[in-house]
């Protein structure tokens, strides 16, 4: 076109990036990428390769060193030996190393960003303008992090090894995520990129290199999901770091159940963005592009549900409508596009798929006019209307460029209608009042919450989900604790330090020796929702005394009542939204209305448990003490505001988890029962709670007790009976958030394991003793830690 | 609603523009804009990072670019043989021989306007006369306004007897501050009637106005009491032109549009001085509102030395060696 028809037409024409110097680097690899292990470079063990392609144009980018269990041992090995002498480096080495992938990573920018784009098909402009600049961010952050590791996370230590499986949608800056807080932490990485995006993280795995960072620190794993599964299983991985679909995250919780590894899942989304009527409406637009037609709306977190307000619904939807046909699609080098390609052509068919599945259901659909490139993985910004909470493409997460619109009416249905789903990623609230948005914020079911902005990530502040969408935090500190373990969990043992009872007491029925007529007098029963009920089957176990002699009947609680507890936990979302200040006064009441009763309890230990007199006071009166430092804590377990480094406030907000499950360490009596439902109950959980079989009558003691607190009704449930059996009902149970077991390795699997199909965030002692009396371990920040979800609140301001 | 028709601006391409009647003041339109600034801010980053206008492109746009100026000098010393000069080069914007290299001779390339204060108006129509470039005056006690209304109107008669076709008006930011909306409507008002058939630009000087969401009110309430154009800057204030205060007033000209079907101009003025500055308006117009108003009849720059630097960045283009301005003849 010549300048002069330019000048008629004004049209932007193209403008590529240059990507020689990315080129050149794939050829001086011979277009062949191997795998980094120890130090080196290394070739598959059996030679395997596959092709990655460029999904712009399909070309074959690389041959892709396809990783086997042989290679990632190997890895795991070199890492093991690395290990020690890493976090021996101390703090301020590491930082040193950090800073310098930092600097590094910085110096070739340009070159992380080109191979970004040709590999993922990402727009250039995305690559360079937030990926790669986040990834540098987030090494500089780590630095820091790796620098005041001591004094600031003074009881923490290193897990060890971690396995860390990343996925393709921002493939450097999941590597970023997941590396620097794990090297920061003295924790040495076996990673695996996805297999459709390896080329960053060998670029990366260089640089490593280059910075000289000390032999099997970072071992690179090239491959597919059979490599990625190596790593999960292998034995020497004390932790797996994960982000990806919500299905592969629960063969994962499934695979590493009961081995002890910890885990962090980050998976999928279908995170709301509610629009109210009083927001300013044209940037709720550019909200929206950000929210869904960023990265091809291949992102986890994408704002992929748009609710808004039916007062606005017209003009709002007319003004997306209009924006989306200025939307421009295309070859990702492109600088002047705005969606680039999706990532393959297996995605693409997902994509098509799950759209012609939304308009077969009654969808009307709206696509950008611009149209897309005839080769390669193109699919256009997407509008679908006419869907409810009812429709598949409103529930399930598309990963692509496909945004589904409803309407609400109120703020309460709007929250109503975000929380209606299986995710709990993020959301993001469009208000230009500050009292609205601050009141849906907390209601939001949502790691991630961001107020008149979308998609905002910083290094500082903490990433992760709620439900389904996975657990564990990335970034600020509350993403240090998934690198790290207090220094007495690595010390504690298999064996307890009380004496535990000679004979599972409730469980011999078959006790030869008769029970007192008057202690069958006792009547103990369930205690749901503020009520004391006969369980529904009708059964009642013996109890007996520390001598064997039946003292007493409890009831034998099943599957119905664990349903009816929950049900009633569920009602107690009083309790949640309380003050803390208000459930201090509760605790110390309950500390208050026990003590009145010191003597009647101390006799019932001494009577179940053999304790002489001076050690079940002893046992009582921690236990009291520990009520205070829970009820304490109610109102000091402050949330953070992050530093981030745009003018925002960056509200780190601890939440209450919601229902916890806790099955009490059966050698703990009294003490292990207080010092396990007091910190769950004081941060506003409610708690369904299975006492230790032995000393189940000092739990239905302890519900009069509660009867006369001011507790509201089901804030604590307590079920006696069968734990195995209770504990298998409770794990299976879809609508508890936590559980916390302290019992056997093989109890602790099940939990874990059954955990999978809505990501109970589980908290098990794989059959290791707690010290009861040791307030290191009984009193740690881990039951604070344990009994909270972290929400980020981004709140951009500006008059 | 009568509907004026528009005098050819630019008489080389006349674009016929429907004139803008205005509204009845109607609090209802603007009293609910709420603007988030961040949101803004966030956009106006982007805007010229999601498009990218290279090579021959550039040199088209740069070209269009220099059509959107209002050649501009408004300072105390200026004197008839300065205002000749500034004239010479509005008419001669690009040396011949890049015009000739690039094959756009044809073209006829010259600024949008001449812009100049009262006294100077005069000498600019005499210079101008025949090339079709209108003359723009300041007006109304430029730069502050703060001088009496009738004296105010009586300057823009003069003014308008005096060939000027275009008026740039200050508006009282005082009556924004304090919210007297209607006053402002009423000025505004006044003014129009007093211009007749000369195009008025309301400058809104943005950056006394303390929020983005004043920006957006003063603009509904400029376009409903009758203005051709809205305007940012006299190019005084400490903060002038930027692409935040643009986007919200594109925002609110695109919604009037929507509303009544007028197309009002816009004019950023004070500190665009680079081609990359004029591309990245350009872009933001072309985002905005779309093709329509990449027209000197519905977009201006009020800028004195960016079109050295499109100059240079056009000589460039050509022999890929960067440009010197002691090459490129002055205004």
């Amino acid at each position: 076109m010549s300048i002069k028809e330019i000048f008629n037409t004004m049209d932007y024409g193209t403008a590529p990036e240059n990507s020689s110097v990315a080129k050149a680097w794939l050829q001086n690899k011979n277009n062949s990428f191997d795998h980094y292990i120890n130090g080196q470079w290394q070739s598959p063990s059996d030679n395997k390769y596959f092709p990655s392609k460029n999904p712009a144009n399909n070309e074959t980018l690389a041959q892709v060193a396809d990783g086997n269990s042989t290679d990632v041992d190997a890895a795991v090995k070199a890492a093991s030996k690395a290990q020690k002498a890493w976090y021996a480096l101390g703090g301020h080495k590491r930082a040193k190393y950090l800073y310098a992938l930092a600097r590094q990573i910085q110096k070739h920018s340009r070159l992380f960003s080109v191979l970004e784009t040709l590999d993922n098909g990402k727009p250039i402009r995305e690559s360079r303008d937030i990926d790669i600049p986040l990834v540098a961010r987030h090494f500089y952050h780590h630095a820091g992090w790796a620098q005041l590791m001591a004094s600031e996370l003074p009881n923490a230590e290193p897990l060890g090894v971690v396995g860390q499986i990343i996925p393709w949608n921002f493939p450097l800056l999941m590597l970023a995520w997941k590396v620097a807080p794990a090297l920061a932490m003295g924790n040495t990485v076996v990673l695996k990129p996805a297999e459709f995006t390896s080329a960053t993280a060998v670029l990366f795995a260089q640089v490593c290199d280059e910075i000289g960072l000390p032999k099997g620190v970072f071992n690179l794993i090239l491959g597919d999901g059979k490599a990625g599964q190596a790593i999960v299983e292998h034995n020497d991985i004390a932790k797996i770091a994960f982000t990806g679909s919500t299905n592969v995250g629960r063969i994962i919780r499934k695979a590493t159940a009961g081995t002890g590894k910890k885990i962090s899942l980050e998976l999928g989304g279908k995170s709301a963005f509610m629009v109210f009527e009083d927001a300013d409406l044209d940037s709720v637009v550019e909200g929206v592009v950000d929210a869904i037609w960023f990265n091809q709306g291949q992102v986890c977190c994408a704002g992929s549900r748009l609710l808004v307000q039916e007062s606005i619904n017209d003009k709002f939807i007319a003004k997306l409508k209009a924006r989306m046909d200025k939307l421009v699609v295309g070859d990702s080098l492109d600088k002047s596009i705005d969606m680039g390609a999706v990532v393959d052509q297996s995605q693409l068919n997902t994509i098509k798929k799950m759209v012609q599945l939304g308009l077969d259901e009654g969808a009307s659909l709206y696509q950008c006019k611009t149209g897309t490139p005839e080769n390669g993985c193109f699919y256009p910004p997407t509008l679908l209307t006419n869907v409810e909470p009812a429709s598949t493409v409103v529930q399930q997460e598309i990963f692509g460029p496909v945004l589904v619109a409803m309407t609400f009416r109120t703020p309460k249905e709007a929250v109503q209608i975000a929380n209606n789903s299986r995710y709990g990623l993020a959301a993001s609230i469009w208000s230009e009042n500050i009292n609205l948005a601050l009141d849906i914020a907390p209601q939001v079911k949502a790691g991630v919450v961001w107020i008149n902005c979308t998609n905002m990530f910083d290094a500082a502040a903490g990433f992760g989900g709620y439900r389904e969408s996975g657990f564990g935090r990335e970034g600020g500190k509350e993403g240090l604790y998934e690198y790290v373990k207090e220094s007495w969990q690595s010390q504690l043992s298999t064996k307890s330090l009380t004496k535990a009872p000679e004979k599972a007491l409730i469980k011999n029925k078959a006790s030869t020796k008769a029970a007192s007529k008057q202690q069958i007098d006792c009547t103990a029963k369930l205690y749901i929702g503020g009520k004391q009920t006969r369980p529904d089957n009708g059964y009642s176990l013996p109890v007996f005394d520390f001598s064997g002699v039946q003292i007493a009947e409890v009831p034998d609680g099943s599957r119905k009542d664990v349903r009816n507890a929950v049900e009633a936990a569920n009602k107690a979302t009083g309790w949640t939204n309380t003050s803390g200040h208000n459930r201090a006064q509760v605790l110390y009441f309950i500390a208050e209305n026990l003590t009145a009763r010191q003597d009647e309890f101390c006799q019932r230990i001494c009577q179940l448990t053999g304790k002489n007199a001076k050690d079940a006071e002893q046992e009582f009166s921690l236990a009291i003490s520990r009520i205070f430092t829970w009820a304490a804590w109610c109102d000091k377990y402050d949330g953070q505001i992050h530093q981030v480094p745009t003018r925002a406030v960056s509200l780190a907000m601890k939440e209450a988890m919601g229902n916890i499950a806790i099955v009490a360490p059966e050698e703990a009596g009294f003490l292990g029962m207080i010092s396990t439902i007091m910190p769950a109950i004081a941060l506003g959980n409610r708690v369904i709670f299975v006492p230790s079989e032995q000393t189940s009558l000092l739990a239905t003691d302890f519900y009069q007790v509660l009867n006369t607190s001011d507790l509201p009704a089901g804030v604590i449930n307590i079920i006696t009976g069968d734990r195995d059996s209770l504990t298998d009902t409770l794990a299976k149970h879809y609508d508890i958030e936590g559980f916390w077991y302290w019992g056997t390795s093989e109890g602790s699997k099940l939990v874990e394991f059954e955990a999978a199909p809505t990501m109970k965030r589980t908290w098990v002692n794989h059959g290791k003793y707690f010290d009861w009396y040791n307030n290191e371990q009984a009193q740690s920040e881990l039951f604070l830690r344990n009994s909270v979800e972290i929400k980020n609140i981004w709140v951009p301001y500006g008059a | 609603m009568s509907k004026l028709t528009s005098p050819q601006i630019n008489q080389k391409n006349p674009v016929h523009i429907e004139r803008n009647s205005g509204l009845n003041f109607d609090p209802s339109l603007f009293t609910h804009i709420n603007i988030n600034r961040s949101a803004v801010e966030r956009r106006a980053a982007t805007l010229g990072k999601r498009r990218s206008v290279k090579k021959q492109h550039q040199a088209a746009w740069l070209l269009k670019a220099i059509t959107f100026i209002d050649l501009t000098t408004l300072a105390g010393d200026d004197t008839p043989g300065k205002v000749k000069r500034l004239c010479q080069k509005a008419k001669n914007p690009v040396r011949k021989d890049i015009l000739q290299a690039l094959d756009v001779e044809d073209l006829n390339i010259t600024t949008g306007a001449v812009c100049v204060y009262h006294n100077m108006i005069t000498t600019a129509v005499e210079s101008l006369k025949g090339s079709g470039i209108p003359v723009a005056a300041v007006s109304t006690g430029f730069p502050a306004g703060q001088t009496p209304l009738n004296i105010k109107i009586s300057e823009i008669d003069a003014s308008v007897a005096a060939g000027a076709t275009e008026i740039d008006i200050v508006i009282s930011r005082e009556k924004v501050l304090t919210g007297d909306w209607q006053a402002i409507y009423d000025e505004v008002k006044a003014y129009r009637s007093a211009c007749k058939e000369a195009h008025l630009k309301t400058i809104l000087a943005t950056g006394e106005l303390a929020t983005l969401t004043n920006v957006a009110k003063a603009s509904w309430v400029c376009m409903m009491a009758g203005a051709d154009f809205i305007k940012t800057s006299t190019g005084k204030e400490p903060v002038n032109a930027t692409l935040e205060f643009s986007l919200v007033m594109v925002r609110a000209i695109r919604e009037y549009f929507e509303l009544t079907g007028y197309k009002i101009g816009y004019k950023p003025a004070g500190g665009i001085q680079t081609t990359k500055q004029a591309i990245e308006y350009m872009i933001l117009m072309k985002e905005e509102l779309g093709n329509d108003w990449l027209t000197p009849e519905l977009f201006r720059f009020g800028a004195s030395s960016l079109l050295g630097d499109i100059e240079r960045q056009l000589e460039h283009h050509l022999t890929g060696s960067y440009s010197a301005s002691y090459r490129h003849a002055m205004s």
